[in-house]
C-alpha cells in the first residue's frame, strides 16, 4: 500500500478536498434526491450470486448506491491461501466480472459502489478495480479501502480467547490457523464513504453494515441514534441476500407462485432521513416482493429475535411490522436496538484435513439393497487398508441424503450411493472415491455412472469475540482524491 | 384427520455454524394460536430426531405471524466441515412443513 493515502484523522479535510474537486470535475456529490430519499440497491448476496440483475439496477433502478456482498464464511480463508501463492490475488475473483459489467452504468448514473469484495486483499482489489475502470475508458477512479479486519497478528497473542462454538481455547486451532478476520461495522465504512470517492472496498464487514453505512453517510446519522441504526440494520438484513426478498429461495408451484422467476430483479431500499424505509425492486423485472417474501428473509439466520448481534447494534426484530404499499413495495417499521457490544466477532479459518467423496448409481429391481451392500463393501475395504476417518457418511441420494433416514421411506426406482469422509490423511480421503468407483467391477451387479474420486481441503471456521479496543479499522484511498 | 404445517404456514431455513434456524410463518394470522399450541418444541425435536441432536428452542414473533425455531447440532458439525450434500441445511424447512398436527376439531 505504498501509494495509498491514509485518511484516518483527516477525513474532513479529505472530504472537503473532494467536494472542491467534485464541483469542478462534476464527480460524486451527495446522492440525496430532491424528494429526500436515498436509494440503496443490493447487487450481490454471495460470491456466486447472479450478475445481470445488478446491471438492471444500475441502468434503470434509479439507485444512488450499489452494494455487493460477496463473502461467505470461508471465502476470506480461501482467499488468504490465494494471496499466499500470489501477493496480487486474494480479493474476490468475481470482482473483475462484476465491475466490468456495472462500472460504466454506475459512473454514468453517479452510483457509488460499496462492497466487501476486497476479501483477504482489499488493496489488491482496489488496484484491480482501478484497472478495470481504466480499461473501460472511465479514467482514473479512486477507491477507498477499509483495512483492519485482518486481526490474525492480534489473536495470535490471545490463545486464551474462547471459541464460541465449543468453548475450547483458540490455542487449539492456532497451529493450523489460516486467517482471522473481525466483522467490522458501518462506522469505518461510513468513514470511507466520507472520502467521497466512487468505490468503497473492504474485507470482512458485517453484511447489514454495508447497507447501513451509506445511510449514516447521507443523513449524518449519529452512531448512537439507536432507532435509526436499528431501521438501517434491519433493512440491510432484508437486502443482504438480494433475490431472497424478490421471490428467490421462495417459489413453490401452486402454493407460493412467483411470476417470471427466471427474470427476477434485485431489491433496493428507499431511505429517508427520519429512518423510514421502503423496500422495492427494479421496475420491469420478474419475481415478487411482498410481506411474505420479506418476512422469510427477515427471520433468516436469526437466532434470538430480540438479540441479533452486529458490530453496530443489537437488533430486536420482534416489534417490526411489514406492510405492503404499492405493488412490489414493502414498508418496514418498528425495528429496535440496544447499544452495540464492545467486542467484534472474529472468524478464525484453519486447515482441518480433507474431505473425500465417491458416488455410483443403481437402478431397477432391488436398487436400494444393492446400493446398501456396495456401501458396506467400500467401508470394509477402507477398513482393511487401515484408513481412519474423523467423520464418515453414507447417503442414498433419492432416499435419505437430505433429511436423513427415518423409520421408513418409499423405495425409489433408482438410487445414487454417495460416500464421504473427513480425515487428516489425504490418501484416506482419496481412497473413498477410488473404492466407490471400483464398484463398477468389484461390487454388486449393475453399478453405473461412478464419478471420479473427489478430494477437497477442509477450511474450517470458528469464532471468537475480540475487544474492539484491540482492533484498528482504517481507511486508505488508492488513487488521487 | 390431521393437518400439516404446510397447510397453514410457509418456512425457510438458515444456518449459523452447526445450528439451523427455521421460520414458520402463518399465511393467516388467525392460525398463529393453533400453531403456538400444537407446533411445540417437543414435536419439532421428534420430527428432527434422525437429523439433529438438538436442543430446539422456539421464539414467538407475533407481529410477523411467525415463529423462529432454532435447532442445535443440526448441520453435521457446521457448514465448513459437514459431509452432507446440503451443508447449509437449506432443505430442512421441508421437514418442518411436513410435520403433522392434530386436527383442530
Amino acid at each position: 500500500m505504498d501509494d495509498a493515502k491514509l485518511l484516518i484523522g483527516r477525513r474532513h479535510q479529505a472530504a472537503a478536498m473532494l467536494r472542491e474537486k467534485t464541483i469542478s470535475a462534476g464527480e460524486v456529490t451527495s446522492a440525496m434526491k430532491a424528494n429526500g430519499v436515498v436509494r440503496i440497491g443490493a447487487g450481490a448476496g454471495t460470491s456466486d450470486d447472479r450478475m445481470v440483475p445488478a446491471l438492471e439496477l444500475a441502468e434503470r433502478g434509479e439507485i444512488d448506491y450499489l452494494v455487493f456482498e460477496c463473502l461467505a464464511e470461508r471465502t476470506v480463508s480461501r482467499e488468504n491461501l490465494s494471496r499466499s501463492k500470489n501477493p496480487d490475488a486474494g480479493y474476490s475473483p468475481s470482482l473483475h466480472a462484476r465491475l466490468r459489467m456495472v462500472l460504466p452504468a454506475c459512473m454514468r448514473n453517479r452510483i457509488r459502489i460499496v462492497s466487501n469484495m476486497g476479501a483477504a486483499n482489499p488493496i489488491g482489489g482496489a488496484r484491480a478495480a482501478r484497472k478495470e475502470a481504466t480499461d473501460l475508458g472511465l479514467g482514473d477512479v479512486p477507491v477507498a479501502v477499509v483495512l483492519g479486519d485482518d486481526v490474525s497478528s492480534i489473536v495470535k497473542h490471545r490463545p486464551d480467547l474462547k471459541l464460541m462454538e465449543n468453548g475450547e481455547p483458540l490455542e487449539s486451532v492456532l497451529p493450523s490457523m489460516i486467517s482471522a478476520n473481525a466483522y467490522l461495522g458501518a462506522d469505518v465504512l461510513c468513514e470511507a464513504l466520507n472520502s467521497g470517492v466512487p468505490i468503497v472496498l473492504s474485507g470482512r464487514v458485517a453484511d447489514p453494515s454495508l447497507f447501513l453505512a451509506p445511510m449514516m453517510h447521507e443523513f449524518d446519522w449519529a452512531y448512537d441514534d439507536l432507532p435509526k441504526i436499528a431501521q438501517g440494520t434491519a433493512a440491510g438484513h432484508l437486502l443482504e441476500c438480494t433475490a431472497s426478498v424478490t421471490g428467490g429461495c421462495f417459489g413453490w408451484p401452486g402454493r407460493k407462485d412467483v411470476p417470471d422467476l427466471a427474470r427476477n430483479g434485485y431489491p433496493f431500499a428507499d431511505v429517508r432521513e427520519d429512518g423510514s424505509i421502503v423496500i422495492g425492486k427494479t421496475p420491469d423485472t420478474g419475481g415478487r416482493l411482498d410481506v411474505m417474501t420479506c418476512t422469510e428473509q427477515l427471520i433468516y439466520e436469526i437466532h434470538d429475535p430480540t438479540a441479533y448481534f452486529t458490530p453496530d447494534c443489537t437488533l430486536d426484530i420482534t416489534n417490526i411490522t411489514l406492510t405492503q404499499g404499492a405493488a412490489d413495495r414493502v414498508r418496514i417499521e418498528g425495528a429496535r436496538a440496544r447499544p452495540r457490544t464492545d467486542t467484534y466477532k472474529v472468524s478464525v479459518g484453519y486447515a482441518d484435513g480433507y474431505i473425500g467423496e465417491g458416488e455410483v448409481s443403481y437402478g431397477g429391481i432391488d436398487a436400494v439393497a444393492r446400493a446398501k451392500w456396495a456401501a458396506e463393501i467400500v467401508q470394509e475395504r477402507l477398513r482393511l487398508q487401515g484408513f481412519k476417518y474423523d467423520d464418515f457418511r453414507v447417503d442414498l441420494i433419492g432416499v435419505s441424503s437430505l433429511h436423513g433416514e427415518p423409520d421408513s421411506r418409499p423405495e425409489p426406482y433408482e438410487v445414487r450411493l454417495r460416500l464421504a469422509g473427513r480425515t487428516h490423511d489425504r490418501k484416506a480421503a482419496h481412497a473413498i472415491g477410488f473404492e466407490t468407483r471400483a464398484m463398477h467391477m468389484h461390487g454388486p451387479g449393475g453399478a453405473g455412472g461412478a464419478c471420479e474420486p473427489r478430494v477437497r481441503d477442509v477450511l474450517a471456521v470458528k469464532s471468537v469475540l475480540l475487544p474492539k479496543n484491540l482492533v484498528n479499522p482504517q481507511v486508505v484511498v488508492e488513487g488521487s482524491l | 384427520m390431521s393437518i400439516r404445517v404446510y397447510d397453514l404456514a410457509h418456512a425457510r431455513a438458515g444456518d449459523k455454524g452447526n445450528t439451523s434456524n427455521i421460520s414458520v410463518i402463518c399465511y393467516d394470522a388467525r392460525d398463529w394460536g393453533f400453531i403456538e399450541r400444537e407446533l411445540t418444541p417437543e414435536r419439532v425435536v421428534e420430527a428432527f430426531k434422525h437429523i439433529a441432536k438438538g436442543p430446539v428452542k422456539r421464539y414467538p414473533l407475533r407481529n410477523l405471524k411467525a415463529f423462529n425455531f432454532v435447532i442445535g447440532n443440526a448441520l453435521g458439525g457446521g457448514v465448513t466441515i459437514s459431509l452432507a450434500q446440503d451443508i447449509h441445511g437449506k432443505s430442512l424447512s421441508n421437514v418442518m412443513l411436513a410435520i403433522e398436527l392434530p386436527d383442530r376439531k
